[in-house]
Protein backbone atom coordinates (compact mmCIF):
# COMPACT_ATOMS: atom_id res chain seq x y z
CA UNK A 1 0.00 0.00 0.00
CA UNK A 2 1.79 3.27 -0.96
CA UNK A 3 -0.71 5.57 0.11
CA UNK A 4 -0.32 7.64 -3.18
CA UNK A 5 3.16 8.68 -1.22
CA UNK A 6 5.85 9.13 -4.18
CA UNK A 7 8.60 10.63 -2.42
CA UNK A 8 10.22 8.77 0.62
CA UNK A 9 13.20 10.89 1.71
CA UNK A 10 13.50 12.79 4.54
CA UNK A 11 11.60 12.39 7.85
CA UNK A 12 8.25 13.15 6.29
CA UNK A 13 6.12 12.86 3.44
CA UNK A 14 6.77 16.40 2.33
CA UNK A 15 3.05 16.13 -0.22
CA UNK A 16 2.03 15.88 3.05
CA UNK A 17 3.50 17.95 5.80
CA UNK A 18 4.17 21.32 4.28
CA UNK A 19 2.12 25.02 4.47
CA UNK A 20 -0.02 24.67 1.32
CA UNK A 21 -0.94 21.09 1.99
CA UNK A 22 -2.64 22.55 5.65
CA UNK A 23 -5.58 23.24 2.77
CA UNK A 24 -5.70 20.01 1.61
CA UNK A 25 -8.04 17.18 3.51
CA UNK A 26 -5.50 14.70 4.46
CA UNK A 27 -2.62 17.81 5.19
CA UNK A 28 -5.42 19.36 7.68
CA UNK A 29 -6.39 15.60 9.37
CA UNK A 30 -2.54 14.47 9.71
CA UNK A 31 -1.16 17.79 11.09
CA UNK A 32 -4.13 19.39 12.43
CA UNK A 33 -6.73 16.82 13.48
CA UNK A 34 -3.41 14.49 14.64
CA UNK A 35 -1.77 17.31 16.37
CA UNK A 36 -4.78 17.74 18.32
CA UNK A 37 -5.64 14.34 19.06
CA UNK A 38 -1.83 13.84 20.65
CA UNK A 39 -2.11 16.56 22.94
CA UNK A 40 -5.42 15.77 24.31
CA UNK A 41 -5.08 11.60 24.47
CA UNK A 42 -1.57 12.84 26.10
CA UNK A 43 -3.66 14.86 28.89
CA UNK A 44 -6.07 12.79 28.90
CA UNK A 45 -3.74 9.69 29.73
CA UNK A 46 -1.76 10.98 31.87
CA UNK A 47 1.45 10.85 29.60
CA UNK A 48 2.68 9.85 26.48
CA UNK A 49 5.49 7.32 24.87
CA UNK A 50 7.95 8.40 27.24
CA UNK A 51 5.44 8.76 30.32
CA UNK A 52 3.77 5.97 29.70
CA UNK A 53 5.68 3.50 27.23
CA UNK A 54 9.35 4.42 28.60
CA UNK A 55 9.39 5.39 32.33
CA UNK A 56 5.65 4.09 33.02
CA UNK A 57 6.68 0.51 31.82
CA UNK A 58 10.43 0.76 32.97
CA UNK A 59 8.66 1.41 36.43
CA UNK A 60 6.11 -1.59 35.90
CA UNK A 61 3.01 -0.01 36.28
CA UNK A 62 -0.16 -1.41 35.27
CA UNK A 63 -1.58 1.88 34.34
CA UNK A 64 1.17 2.48 31.79
CA UNK A 65 0.67 -1.06 30.26
CA UNK A 66 -2.77 -0.19 29.73
CA UNK A 67 -1.73 3.46 28.45
CA UNK A 68 0.65 1.60 25.85
CA UNK A 69 -1.87 -1.07 24.66
CA UNK A 70 -4.36 1.96 23.73
CA UNK A 71 -1.67 3.66 22.04
CA UNK A 72 -1.16 0.55 19.71
CA UNK A 73 -4.67 0.22 19.33
CA UNK A 74 -5.47 3.62 18.27
CA UNK A 75 -2.22 3.49 15.79
CA UNK A 76 -3.09 0.21 14.30
CA UNK A 77 -6.34 2.10 13.67
CA UNK A 78 -5.70 5.69 12.33
CA UNK A 79 -2.93 3.42 10.02
CA UNK A 80 -5.14 0.46 8.39
CA UNK A 81 -8.72 2.95 8.41
CA UNK A 82 -7.86 6.09 8.28
CA UNK A 83 -4.85 6.32 6.35
CA UNK A 84 -6.15 4.19 3.72
CA UNK A 85 -9.45 6.48 3.05
CA UNK A 86 -7.57 9.96 3.57
CA UNK A 87 -5.10 9.27 1.19
CA UNK A 88 -6.97 7.47 -1.40
CA UNK A 89 -6.93 10.59 -3.89
CA UNK B 1 -14.54 10.96 40.53
CA UNK B 2 -12.00 13.17 38.40
CA UNK B 3 -9.15 12.43 39.41
CA UNK B 4 -7.22 15.63 40.64
CA UNK B 5 -4.09 16.92 37.78
CA UNK B 6 -0.86 15.28 38.34
CA UNK B 7 1.92 17.50 40.23
CA UNK B 8 5.09 16.87 39.08
CA UNK B 9 8.55 18.15 41.25
CA UNK B 10 9.02 20.30 38.21
CA UNK B 11 6.10 22.41 39.81
CA UNK B 12 7.40 23.26 42.65
CA UNK B 13 11.18 23.45 42.60
CA UNK B 14 13.59 26.58 41.92
CA UNK B 15 14.92 26.62 38.69
CA UNK B 16 18.43 27.80 38.88
CA UNK B 17 20.64 28.60 36.02
CA UNK B 18 22.81 25.24 36.89
CA UNK B 19 19.36 23.13 36.53
CA UNK B 20 18.21 25.21 33.54
CA UNK B 21 21.31 24.46 31.71
CA UNK B 22 21.52 21.01 32.26
CA UNK B 23 18.02 20.68 30.80
CA UNK B 24 19.20 22.40 28.17
CA UNK B 25 21.94 20.50 27.73
CA UNK B 26 19.39 16.90 27.85
CA UNK B 27 17.08 18.69 25.38
CA UNK B 28 19.72 18.87 22.65
CA UNK B 29 21.14 15.38 23.53
CA UNK B 30 17.32 14.34 23.38
CA UNK B 31 17.08 15.90 19.77
CA UNK B 32 20.27 14.84 18.41
CA UNK B 33 18.72 11.46 19.52
CA UNK B 34 15.32 11.64 18.39
CA UNK B 35 16.89 12.79 15.04
CA UNK B 36 19.86 10.08 14.25
CA UNK B 37 17.73 7.17 15.50
CA UNK B 38 15.15 8.15 13.10
CA UNK B 39 12.33 7.56 15.89
CA UNK B 40 10.94 11.34 14.83
CA UNK B 41 10.14 9.64 11.14
CA UNK B 42 6.97 9.57 9.84
CA UNK B 43 8.04 6.56 7.66
CA UNK B 44 9.34 5.13 10.93
CA UNK B 45 6.23 4.73 12.80
CA UNK B 46 4.17 3.70 9.46
CA UNK B 47 6.93 0.89 9.11
CA UNK B 48 6.03 0.26 13.20
CA UNK B 49 2.26 0.18 12.99
CA UNK B 50 2.54 -1.96 9.44
CA UNK B 51 5.18 -4.50 11.84
CA UNK B 52 7.32 -4.11 8.70
CA UNK B 53 10.31 -3.50 10.25
CA UNK B 54 11.94 -4.47 14.17
CA UNK B 55 13.85 -0.91 14.42
CA UNK B 56 11.20 0.51 16.19
CA UNK B 57 10.28 -2.10 18.82
CA UNK B 58 14.07 -2.63 19.48
CA UNK B 59 14.74 1.05 20.17
CA UNK B 60 11.81 1.32 22.36
CA UNK B 61 12.05 -2.03 23.70
CA UNK B 62 15.75 -1.10 25.18
CA UNK B 63 15.15 2.21 26.12
CA UNK B 64 12.60 0.49 29.01
CA UNK B 65 15.35 -1.80 29.37
CA UNK B 66 17.93 1.20 30.20
CA UNK B 67 15.41 2.79 32.27
CA UNK B 68 14.23 0.09 34.21
CA UNK B 69 18.04 -0.52 35.20
CA UNK B 70 18.60 3.19 35.08
CA UNK B 71 15.96 3.28 38.03
CA UNK B 72 17.33 0.44 40.49
CA UNK B 73 20.77 2.21 40.10
CA UNK B 74 19.24 5.65 41.08
CA UNK B 75 17.54 4.09 43.95
CA UNK B 76 20.21 2.00 45.33
CA UNK B 77 22.62 4.83 45.10
CA UNK B 78 19.99 7.33 46.42
CA UNK B 79 20.99 10.04 43.60
CA UNK B 80 19.25 13.16 43.59
CA UNK B 81 18.44 15.69 40.91
CA UNK B 82 20.25 18.62 39.78
CA UNK B 83 18.09 20.21 42.14
CA UNK B 84 18.29 17.96 45.28
CA UNK B 85 14.90 16.36 44.86
CA UNK B 86 14.75 12.34 44.79
CA UNK B 87 14.19 10.74 41.75
CA UNK B 88 10.88 9.01 41.49
CA UNK B 89 8.12 8.02 38.69
CA UNK B 90 4.94 8.72 40.75
CA UNK B 91 2.87 5.60 40.95
CA UNK B 92 -0.34 6.15 38.39
CA UNK B 93 -3.62 5.50 40.12
CA UNK B 94 -5.40 3.25 38.20
CA UNK B 95 -9.27 3.71 38.96
CA UNK B 96 -11.62 2.30 36.62
CA UNK B 97 -8.46 2.50 33.81
CA UNK B 98 -10.62 4.19 31.29
CA UNK B 99 -8.65 7.10 31.11
CA UNK B 100 -5.64 4.77 29.90
CA UNK B 101 -7.27 2.97 27.43
CA UNK B 102 -9.34 5.53 26.09
CA UNK B 103 -6.97 8.31 26.20
CA UNK B 104 -4.09 6.10 24.92
CA UNK B 105 -6.21 5.45 22.10
CA UNK B 106 -7.12 8.93 21.18
CA UNK B 107 -3.22 9.22 21.84
CA UNK B 108 -2.64 6.65 19.13
CA UNK B 109 -4.74 7.70 16.82
CA UNK B 110 -2.82 11.23 16.52
CA UNK B 111 0.25 9.23 16.68
CA UNK B 112 0.02 7.32 13.68
CA UNK B 113 -1.80 10.61 12.08
CA UNK B 114 0.85 12.86 12.37
CA UNK B 115 3.55 10.45 12.93
CA UNK B 116 4.94 12.15 15.63
CA UNK B 117 4.58 12.19 19.58
CA UNK B 118 5.12 15.17 21.71
CA UNK B 119 8.73 15.37 21.86
CA UNK B 120 9.89 14.41 18.09
CA UNK B 121 6.64 17.44 17.24
CA UNK B 122 9.31 19.57 18.41
CA UNK B 123 12.72 17.98 17.34
CA UNK B 124 10.78 17.85 13.50
CA UNK B 125 10.19 21.92 13.53
CA UNK B 126 14.15 21.34 14.18
CA UNK B 127 14.16 19.28 11.18
CA UNK B 128 12.57 21.96 8.89
CA UNK B 129 9.59 20.52 9.14
CA UNK B 130 7.82 24.02 10.26
CA UNK B 131 4.53 23.17 9.43
CA UNK B 132 4.64 21.10 12.39
CA UNK B 133 4.36 24.36 14.47
CA UNK B 134 0.93 24.17 13.70
CA UNK B 135 0.47 20.45 14.84
CA UNK B 136 1.97 22.03 18.33
CA UNK B 137 -0.26 24.29 18.31
CA UNK B 138 -3.15 22.07 18.01
CA UNK B 139 -1.65 19.69 20.20
CA UNK B 140 -1.64 23.12 22.70
CA UNK B 141 -5.33 23.48 22.00
CA UNK B 142 -6.30 19.64 22.52
CA UNK B 143 -4.77 19.86 26.29
CA UNK B 144 -6.86 22.69 27.05
CA UNK B 145 -10.15 21.45 25.56
CA UNK B 146 -9.10 18.41 27.86
CA UNK B 147 -8.62 20.64 31.13
CA UNK B 148 -12.28 22.13 29.88
CA UNK B 149 -13.75 19.00 29.66
CA UNK B 150 -12.19 16.45 32.11
CA UNK B 151 -14.89 16.95 35.08
CA UNK B 152 -17.42 15.13 32.15
CA UNK B 153 -14.83 12.58 30.82
CA UNK B 154 -14.68 9.08 32.27
CA UNK B 155 -11.37 8.67 33.91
Amino acid sequence: MKLGIHDFSGVAPHEIFNWHALLTLRGFVSVIVGGFLVGFGTAYAGGCTSGHAISGLANFQLPSLIAVLGFFAGGLLATFFLLPLLFRV
Amino acid sequence: MTPPIATTPLDQQKSSPASLTVYLLLGIAFGVVLTKSEVLSWFRIQEMFRFQSFRMYGIIGSAIAIAAISLALIKRAGLKSVSGESISIPEKMLGHGVRYALGGTIFGLGWALTGACPGPLFALVGNGITVMLAAILSALAGTWVYGLARARLPH
